[in-house]
């Protein structure tokens, strides 16, 4: 039984190397690397940058469907927090900035939480709510313009390296480090998992579901505010019109793909974030071949189907090829 | 101790709203305004009268936007570039539609997967394969296009109502009869109450997804011709985040996201309602349109808050006796 | 796979019915036989096989062998409305109806009265009231279902199973949700149906009703067929013999009611403790080493008190106290803080995670109360499930099992574990051994007393009396939401308790049956 752990992503690391290979055909040089000016540049880095946006939702929204619960309104959360770091990145300092945005991002988790755990609303009607009303709210910040800035400091956030490593992937993986850190180091993720497989029973095991549930959407909102605040840095503006736009489905992909099923319970939070580097993988792998950008729509459809279909439990003859973290049923 | 069902609330906000609106602005208070409002609004009406059915049912489709996109791309090319009759296009593309419907319904049922994400494929799928038509707006000049644009009965008071929003006005009515008087309607709501008891009383829920989804798709179909006619265009881009709306409006109609409760007039209601938020920005000049999403986010809250205690205060003497039950 | 020698072909006849899920055979050749007119009771422990032999001739999932068939006639329902099309209609133990349509709907759901395609609701209105009236319900036909109580739910089921001019009723446990009145309503209507020519197929654990009812009976056995009978001529014993395939007598010995455990120390006590409209003020000592057991008819504030006294739900009067000091109670959380352990009666529901492991279940309770960051180390849980699994015999032995593949029984131990493993002072179990099997039942009621030995305090619900008379020091008795009464030593017997219940109503006699 011990074998299932590692076997449990194993075909996702499949698929990812397949379709690294597939880019390598359609780009000779995909795999090439090189330095300049203490940063790598190459396909494999642009994959990696590229997909911090969604790497990072995906890290709040894992937690939040291991609740049994989803979170539509992170696209919107993106906008809101990109447009408040770029409307204070030429008056104020980065932590400041950093600080307002992402305060802004735990106000609509507070919100999304508060309305699931406290009021009982089902997740994606109650996350439906700031997913139509939030990038009103970003517009209402920027009122209405695309907001540009110059802040060398936000700049460096979006553009810059560390160590060789742009920074964007370096937060990303910090993220992944803390948030692996955070929830397995603690009871938190077995908790989480009791609170998505059964609410009722974990609460009058003593469980504090509410409390749970509320985190897992703080966090999310998190999240999604640093992703916006990154998606705003690379840019050097905030567009609330686009930012972030049909990113929650995404992200949602990304921990599909990664195994976690809609229903709650089980979790992987490193399968998430190789969901999401999938994704962008397919993405830059249509790019670099030439087929124009919107045939990834296309594609991602036919990912989805195919992975739904793996994981569907009426095709059991395939479920050992793909199996959802899931098994027994609810 | 039932209370009012939301529907009426519904109304009772639509009329306070007008009046309000009539107040500041007594322009509002005129057929013309009102036949302008149900023309804008006319594909949103269709596709959420379809949209009600499947939420009823228990699922939710977020394909609606993108098939009025492919929609209005493929009828403007079949007419403009591939010369096909656009009678012949119309009935090409619900026929199109429907299948594509049927085809997410069948994916549904038979793999048991949540309507949500198969549906958020079927948005991925049509958007894309409009892109891949065309990826720049196709103007369409058919003479059935000026001849439909141009029909309209004269309202009393100067207004218009226009071919389009006579469509409107059939298909709600249409929808409403469909769900309230047959037995088709009933098993919608027999699915959104409980699939595997519906499955056990008779109802074959397989056939009944596919029909429902295939009714949407359908819905959205037409909707997208009538957004054609609208806009005399086809543009792969046309209709982003529509489903938004549309959800929106089912659920400010009274309709339960969870399934079970809902009915066509009340989202007939919740699409009018939009409409007027978007008629007040218009007149008022001063506020930007964003607006529009604020407002809609705060109705789709209070709506949902109300729906919430409203169930909450249904199940509470219910809850007693099944706690009674030790 | 012998003929019947009858020159008429039983009503429904099953010859050589298997069905296997992955490894587990849960059916292996069972036969059975249905003539026109009987009520034929189906029988067996928990995981006999009884509810997948109904599954597999209603079609709602596909068998691997054997044949059925109806008046002779070969029948292969895929569906459940195949079945329906084929005769044979089943009233599952769960109403399965849709709260949220009109009782008539219900009724008449995929086909009701048409005209050009419209339902003619008035028309069904008056039929759906018709049907009902036959069943001494009259009621408001155009009301949502969900507002009516579970039994006129379970009657609305029962007539439009009836209605569906079904020559083949299967009822699975339909007496489960019913007082006494209404069982009697429901045993006139199937006398009735089994007299025009109508099988029914009776699924109970009720063997009273069992024997009142039926005129034949077919037992199960771990998926295999092990005999049917003629009910007049079945004594009791050789059909539990049947069914356990063992003797009962190893499942019942008194409690030896010695006079050291009234000398104990009070574990908690609440005084004045209660919640309006849910329980009215009562007052309760438990003490440690001590078993407490809660009777009383349905409804009468059983579950609730266990509730207040767990802390899952907030009285909103009186006063708790631990070990002599005043406590708060306002959440499970309390409770499991002052050591208290709950075991809910729905166990699917509010008891166990179905798709977390056995180790993970075991160690749920106890990692909620140490709190988030003192994680229990995955040697420190295998070390505790590893212990609760031996201890309590849970089967099989494999603590990284789903929870939800366990049987009822397992699963209650394994929830039973969960609480000893927080080291509980005060257990409280409602209904521990409802829907599990005999065998596991026997071992629940060991683990009760023996738990009792070690100095827990113990709050048990239980409607069968003879169990609480079993292993009770005390037993507090309860009526209309309130306690009323409470019978120590001597005194707990079953005429004492019913007495209690009965007080100042006639209603009786009849709920005490164990």
């Amino acid at each position: 039984m011990t074998a299932l752990l590692p076997r449990r992503g194993l075909a996702q690391i499949l698929a990812l190397i397949v379709i690294l290979a597939v880019d390598r055909v359609v780009s000779p040089q995909f795999f090439d690397l090189r330095l300049q000016d203490g940063r790598l540049f190459g396909s494999l880095i642009d994959v990696l940058n590229r997909g911090t946006p969604v790497a990072l939702l995906s890290l709040g929204m894992v937690l939040v469907i291991a609740t049994r619960g989803i979170d539509l309104s992170v696209g919107a959360v993106m906008a809101i927090s990109g447009a408040i770091a770029a409307s204070l990145a030429d008056s104020h300092g980065l932590p400041v900035v950093l600080a307002a945005a992402l305060g802004a991002g735990l106000v609509c988790g507070l919100w999304n939480g508060f309305l699931v755990s406290v009021l009982g609303m089902q997740p994606i009607v109650a996350t439906l709510i700031l997913m139509v009303a939030g990038r009103g709210i970003a517009q209402l910040i920027t009122e209405g313009r695309i907001v540009t800035f110059s802040s060398p400091d936000l700049v460096w956030l979006g553009n810059g390296s560390i160590l060789g490593v742009p920074v964007p992937v370096a937060i990303a993986l910090g993220m992944l480090i803390l948030t692996g850190a955070v929830v397995r180091g603690s009871a938190l993720g077995l908790l989480i998992e009791a609170t998505g497989g059964n609410a009722r029973a974990s609460e009058l095991a003593g469980v504090g579901t509410r409390a749970m549930i509320l985190a897992v959407y703080v966090w999310c909102g998190v999240c999604a505010a640093l992703a916006g605040v990154i998606a705003a840095a690379d840019i050097m503006g905030a567009d609330a019109n686009n930012a972030g736009l049909w990113l929650e489905l995404d992200a949602i992909l990304a921990v599909v793909i990664g195994g976690t099923s809609l229903f709650g319970g089980r979790f992987s939070l490193v399968l998430a974030v190789l969901g999401a580097l999938i994704i962008q993988t397919m993405n830059t792998g249509i790019l670099l071949s030439g087929y124009p950008p919107e045939f990834n729509l296309l594609v991602k459809a036919v990912v989805v189907l195919t992975v739904l279909l793996l994981q569907s439990p009426k095709l059991s003859g395939f479920s050992g090829i793909m199996p959802p973290l899931r098994r027994a049923k609810a | 101790m039932k209370g009012l069902p939301p529907v009426v609330i519904t109304a009772i906000v639509l009329v306070l709203g007008f009046a309000l609106c009539a107040m500041q602005f007594p322009n509002i208070a005129s057929t013309r305004v009102v036949g302008n409002l149900l023309t804008d609004n006319a594909f949103l009406g269709i596709v959420a009268t379809g949209m009600t059915f499947v939420i009823i049912s228990g699922g939710i489709d977020l394909s609606v936007g993108s098939v009025i996109g492919f929609t209005t791309v493929f009828v403007a090319l079949a007419i403009e570039r591939w010369g096909v009759p656009p009678l012949v296009a119309f009935v090409a593309i619900l026929v199109l539609s429907a299948g594509f419907g049927a085809a997410m319904g069948a994916v549904i049922h038979v793999f048991d997967l949540p309507p949500f994400i198969v549906t958020l494929a079927g948005m991925f799928l049509a958007r894309g394969a409009s892109f891949l038509l065309s990826t720049e707006s196709v103007p369409i000049s058919a003479p059935i296009y000026s001849t439909v644009s141009d029909f309209a009965l004269r309202l009393p008071g100067g207004g218009r109502l226009t071919a389009i929003a006579i469509i409107m006005l059939a298909i709600v009515i249409g929808g409403a009869l469909l769900l309230t008087f047959t037995r088709f309607g009933a098993n919608v709501y027999a699915l959104g109450g409980n699939r595997v008891a519906a499955n056990l009383m008779g109802v074959a829920v397989g056939r009944m997804t596919v029909r429902i989804y295939m009714l949407s798709s359908l819905l959205a179909g037409i909707a997208g011709i009538v957004f054609s006619f609208y806009t005399s265009a086809g543009y792969s881009l046309s209709a982003v985040g529509v489903e938004l709306d549309t959800i929106a409006a089912v659920v400010i109609g009274g309709t339960l996201l969870t399934g079970g409760q809902g009915s066509v007039i009340g989202t007939f209601l919740g699409v009018l309602i939009q409409g007027l938020i978007q008629t007040y920005i218009n007149f008022d000049g001063t506020l930007s349109s964003w607006w529009t999403k604020i407002a809609t986010g705060v109705l789709l809250f209070a709506f949902i808050a109300l729906q919430q205690a409203l169930v909450a205060l249904a199940r509470r003497p219910v809850a007693k006796s099944a706690g009674a039950a030790s | 796979m012998e003929k019947s020698p009858d020159p008429a072909p039983p009503l429904l006849e099953v010859r050589g019915i298997s069905k296997s899920f992955g490894a587990v055979r849960a059916l292996q050749e069972v036969d059975f036989t249905l003539r026109a007119g009987e009520i034929h009771a189906l029988l067996g422990e928990n995981g006999a096989g009884k509810s997948t032999l109904i599954k597999a001739i209603t079609g709602v999932f596909p068998r691997d062998a054997g044949v059925i068939r109806i008046s002779g006639e070969e029948v292969a329902p895929r569906s459940a409305k195949a079945a329906l099309q084929a005769g044979i209609a089943t009233v599952y133990q769960e109403v399965n109806l849709l709260p949220n349509l009109s009782v008539a709907q219900n009724l008449f759901l995929d086909r009701q009265p048409m005209r050009f395609g419209i339902v003619r609701e008035g028309e069904m209105r008056r039929r759906a009231k018709m049907l009902l009236g036959g069943f001494g319900l009259d009621i408001d036909v155009s009301a949502p279902l969900g507002s009516y109580s579970v039994a006129v739910q379970h009657v609305t089921a029962i007539a439009r199973a009836v209605d569906l001019s079904a020559r083949v009723l299967i009822l699975d446990e339909p007496t489960a949700s019913l007082d006494r009145h209404e069982v009697e309503i429901l045993f006139d209507i199937m006398r009735q149906l089994a007299g025009r020519g109508i099988g029914i197929v009776f699924v109970s654990h009720f063997l009273d009703q069992v024997y009142e009812i039926s005129d034949r009976i077919t037992v199960l056995r771990n998926g295999r067929l092990v005999g049917e009978r003629e009910t007049a001529s079945l004594p009791r014993l050789e059909l539990i013999r049947m069914m356990l395939g063992r003797e009962l007598a190893e499942t019942t010995s008194a409690r030896a009611a010695t006079a050291e455990h009234q000398a104990r120390e009070v574990c908690a006590s609440f005084e004045g403790y209660g919640k309006a409209g849910y329980v009215a003020p009562f007052n309760l000592e438990l003490r440690h080493g001590e078993v407490v057991g809660l009777a009383g008819l349905l409804g009468s504030g059983r579950t609730e008190t266990a509730r207040l006294v767990f802390g899952a739900e907030r009285a909103d009067r009186g006063q708790a106290k631990v070990e002599g000091d005043p406590i708060r109670l306002l959440s499970p959380r309390d409770g499991v803080r002052h050591g208290f352990g709950y075991c809910p009666e729905e166990r699917k529901t509010d008891g166990i995670v179905a798709e977390l492991t056995v180790r993970e279940n075991i160690v749920l309770a106890l990692q909620a109360k140490r709190g988030l960051h003192r994680p229990l180390s995955r040697r420190e849980q295998d070390e505790i499930a590893g212990r609760y699994v031996k201890m309590l015999d849970i089967r099989p032995p494999d603590p990284e099992r789903p929870v939800g593949l366990l049987s009822g029984g397992n699963q209650q131990k394994v929830l039973l574990a969960r609480w000893l493993a927080t080291s509980p002072r005060l257990l409280v179990l409602d209904e521990p051994t409802r829907g599990i099997d005999v065998g596991a039942h026997a071992e629940i009621i060991r683990l009760i007393r023996e738990l009792c030995d070690d100095g827990l305090a113990l709050l048990v619900i239980s409607s069968e009396l003879d169990e609480i008379v079993t292993y009770s020091d005390r037993v507090v008795v309860l009526r209309d939401r309130a306690h009323v009464d409470e019978l120590t030593g001597e005194a707990i017997d079953i005429s004492n308790i019913l007495a209690a219940i009965a007080a100042d109503s006639a209603v009786v006699a009849h709920e005490g049956r164990a």
